[in-house]
């Protein structure tokens, strides 16, 4: 294996945090989409660096499916703790309560779908005209022709065939009232820029991605992560085993891989090595060739 | 570890996204879980091989009508640099799409069917590519199998791109011709054996040894965008300027001058994050400190004293109209060069340039979608441009539609 995989293109964070400033500039209140995993732990590092020695100047807001990882909870609260940011949270449990969105049902009931809908209204109650995601072009072929910045219209909605042109670095933020923008800094990282980022820059996660003994099922050849909010089988009796998660999302749509990683270097090797991509681990985006696609229609990140 | 980007241009069908999808194939950048969905994708449309162009069309339109709307960013890396692939709409209803993925390359790499030759498209990617004064140019005659990989017919349409390329004004390009068939990989990776005519390099190892040019030598300019004060204990006086480097170098101690207030100072420090810089080069995103407390805001341009552009305030511009609605002489609209949005008005349209043919219709006095031509433009406040051949960097601006917000010109500004 070449050290050269192993080195992060700083180039790549310079244009980041280009379009960071841009993005404070360009908008009255923008926020970072916060979801624990490591693309928006990448996002806070370079919000810090690109506002230094100031404040980054935006909230942090997090869309808690009720859902997630304790452990991506507990790292959540460490890191707004020790940065001293300011940290948003909307519940996905409200608007069910609020009957805006019903639960799924059967085995393969997510709340991924729902987040969307807690996501609009908190942009509509919160007044935010810019928010900003840590989803990256090599995720998956429909975020591959996302803009930097993505105008959405009333209804958080994305046209994909009515883009704004982006030309050089020029960003357009204008948007007229009702409208708000996806930001996207981390857009021509891929997974791998990620993991190098984070070790170059010492950055910590929280412990899932590593490896560590937890409760699995096996279900359409993959691993799914033992908890309450799973609807199993009876067929499903769940084993312990030695995993990690290369990805952070809900507990009900992220599959585990089986690893013996526990330290960054390990973590990049396994993905240099790894014959499944990132997002192939995620359940949700395996519902259909265009799930991607016809979500961000309906205004998911 | 370096960036490489390149902008793909086609017309339809002749192979682009294939192309694509092989390059990945090649350096082994399509997981496996990606490759079993493109095998069911190609069977479900009944075809008997993998489609690799699947890989790269995103959207639902695009897979239904097999052609490519939107310009798509794909990633691959080789062991020696990071690739960054634009890959844009080979449609004319496109071109907008195909300047804008062309915008950041520095490597165009332009399809031509070896059964069809030089057409229409060509003529216009290749404008497009002299007008961006894009360094390199990769000209790839694909589909040689169904030409029994004849070397007569390559042979005759790099002579016919010859004679396009003699009428250029941007013979400081490179330019490379390379015989491939992208659905068998012929001269992709290695050297083909059905082509032992080809003496040159196959494409991927071409890549590998293009050099960049980083241009150290053009003029320093910093736009302004952002400005840190912390007004914390610990930084109570602290006043930096935070932007990347269009071009140039800074170093600390240089003579400054802010644009437009022709207030001077010198430059007391250059930080990143926690570390303090003796210089700051092109793209590198920093932040400046001054030795004065002048006026400097977002906007504002900062520049070596050793050399100051001009302000305009009437700008010479050819530009690309991407809006649905024509540009016709009158329309206000929003002038955005770096950080920096003023008012502006067209005050008139010297020509269009008829792409295909590099003629120049001068009677033409208006600019529908995907049209390039030259306009003049007043602006209610200078603009500190540099001409687009002197220095790329500070020699661009969009035009913003005051109404819809939408972007719907780029420009580059002409000496005159």
């Amino acid at each position: 294996m070449s050290n050269i995989q192993w080195q992060f293109p700083r180039a790549l964070e310079d244009e980041a945090i280009y379009i960071l400033r841009e993005t404070a500039a360009q908008f009255e209140r923008p926020a970072i989409l916060f979801s624990g995993g490591k693309d928006s732990i990448t996002l806070v590092r370079l919000a810090q660096k690109a506002f230094h020695p100031g404040k980054i100047p935006f909230p942090l807001l997090h869309v808690d499916t009720g859902h997630n990882f304790p452990e991506t909870i507990q790292f959540r609260d460490w890191l707004v703790e020790t940065l001293g940011l300011e940290l948003i949270v909307r519940n996905v449990q409200d608007s069910i309560d609020q009957g805006k969105v019903k639960e799924e049902t059967g085995k393969y009931a997510s709340r991924n779908a729902l987040q969307t809908v807690t996501l609009l209204d908190a942009i509509e109650e919160l007044k935010f005209d810019a928010c900003i995601g840590g989803a990256r072009r090599d995720e998956e072929k429909a975020r591959a022709k996302e803009r930097i910045f993505s105008v959405r219209d009333e209804f958080g909605q994305w046209n994909a065939k009515m883009q704004r042109p982006e030309l050089f670095d020029h960003l357009n933020g204008k948007i007229n009232i009702g409208e708000n923008v996806r930001v996207f800094p981390i857009s021509n990282w891929t997974e791998l820029d990620v993991w190098n980022y984070i070790r170059e820059e010492n950055l910590a996660i929280p412990s899932i991605y590593f490896s560590h003994e937890r409760e699995i099922i096996e279900r359409d050849g993959m691993y799914w992560p033992y908890s309450s909010f799973l609807n199993t089988t009876e067929e499903e009796v769940p084993f312990k085993s030695k995993v990690r998660f290369r990805t952070v999302g809900d507990m009900t749509c992220t599959a585990a891989v089986v690893s013996e990683a526990d330290k960054l270097e390990d973590i990049i090797t396994e993905i240099l090595a790894a014959k499944i991509s990132e997002r192939g681990a995620r359940i949700d985006d395996k519902r259909s060739e265009a799930a991607m696609e016809r979500r961000k229609q309906a205004g998911y990140f | 570890m370096d960036v490489l980007r390149i902008t793909t241009s086609g017309s339809v069908d002749d192979g682009k996204s294939t192309l694509i999808g092989r390059l990945l194939y090649d350096t082994n950048s399509i997981t496996q879980d990606k490759l079993e969905a493109l095998h069911n994708a190609s069977k479900r449309k009944g075809l008997d091989f993998t489609d690799l162009s699947l890989l790269t069309d995103g959207l639902i339109a695009e897979r239904e009508q097999g052609i490519t709307i939107d310009v798509a960013h794909i990633y691959f890396s080789t062991p020696n640099r990071k690739y960054i692939i634009a890959d844009t709409p080979g449609h004319f209803e496109y071109t907008r799409n195909m300047v804008t993925g062309s915008s950041t390359a520095q490597v165009s790499l332009i399809l031509i069917d070896a059964r069809k030759g030089i057409v229409e498209q060509t003529y216009r990617h290749y404008y497009i590519a002299q007008l961006l004064r894009i360094p390199h140019l990769v000209v790839c005659v694909n589909k040689m199998d169904l030409v029994d990989y004849e070397q007569a017919r390559f042979d005759s349409i790099v002579n016919d791109f010859k004679q396009l390329q003699a009428n250029s004004d941007f013979q400081a390009q490179t330019i490379q011709f390379i015989p491939i068939s992208s659905i068998y990989g012929e001269n992709l990776v290695t050297n083909s054996d059905k082509m032992a005519w080809y003496s040159g390099t196959p494409l991927l190892p071409y890549l590998e040894q293009i050099e960049l040019d980083f241009a150290a030598e053009r003029p320093a300019r910093f736009p302004v965008q952002y400005v840190i004060r912390p007004k914390t204990e610990q930084y109570h006086d602290f006043r930096g300027f935070a932007g990347k480097v269009a071009s140039g170098e800074f170093k600390i101690g240089d003579e400054v001058v802010s644009l437009p207030s022709n207030h001077k100072s010198k430059i007391k420090s250059i930080e990143k994050f926690e570390t303090q810089l003796s210089s700051a080069h092109a793209n590198d995103s920093v932040v400046i400190t001054l030795e004065d407390e002048i006026d400097v805001s977002r906007g504002n341009l900062l520049v070596k004293s050793s050399n100051i552009p001009e302000g305009l305030k009437e700008i010479a511009a050819r530009v690309c109209w991407m809006d649905q609605q024509k540009l016709t002489p009158g329309k206000a609209l929003l002038i955005q060069h770096g950080a920096n949005r003023v008012k502006a008005k067209v005050q008139s349209i010297d020509f269009v340039v008829e792409v295909t043919t590099q003629r120049i219709l001068d009677d033409k006095k208006e600019l529908g979608l995907n049209d390039i031509g030259k306009i003049r433009i007043k602006t209610a406040q200078p603009i500190f441009a540099d001409a687009y051949e002197q220095n790329p960097a500070n020699g661009t601006f969009i035009l913003i539609d005051e109404f819809t917000n939408a972007t719907v010109a780029i420009g580059f500004v002409s000496e005159a």
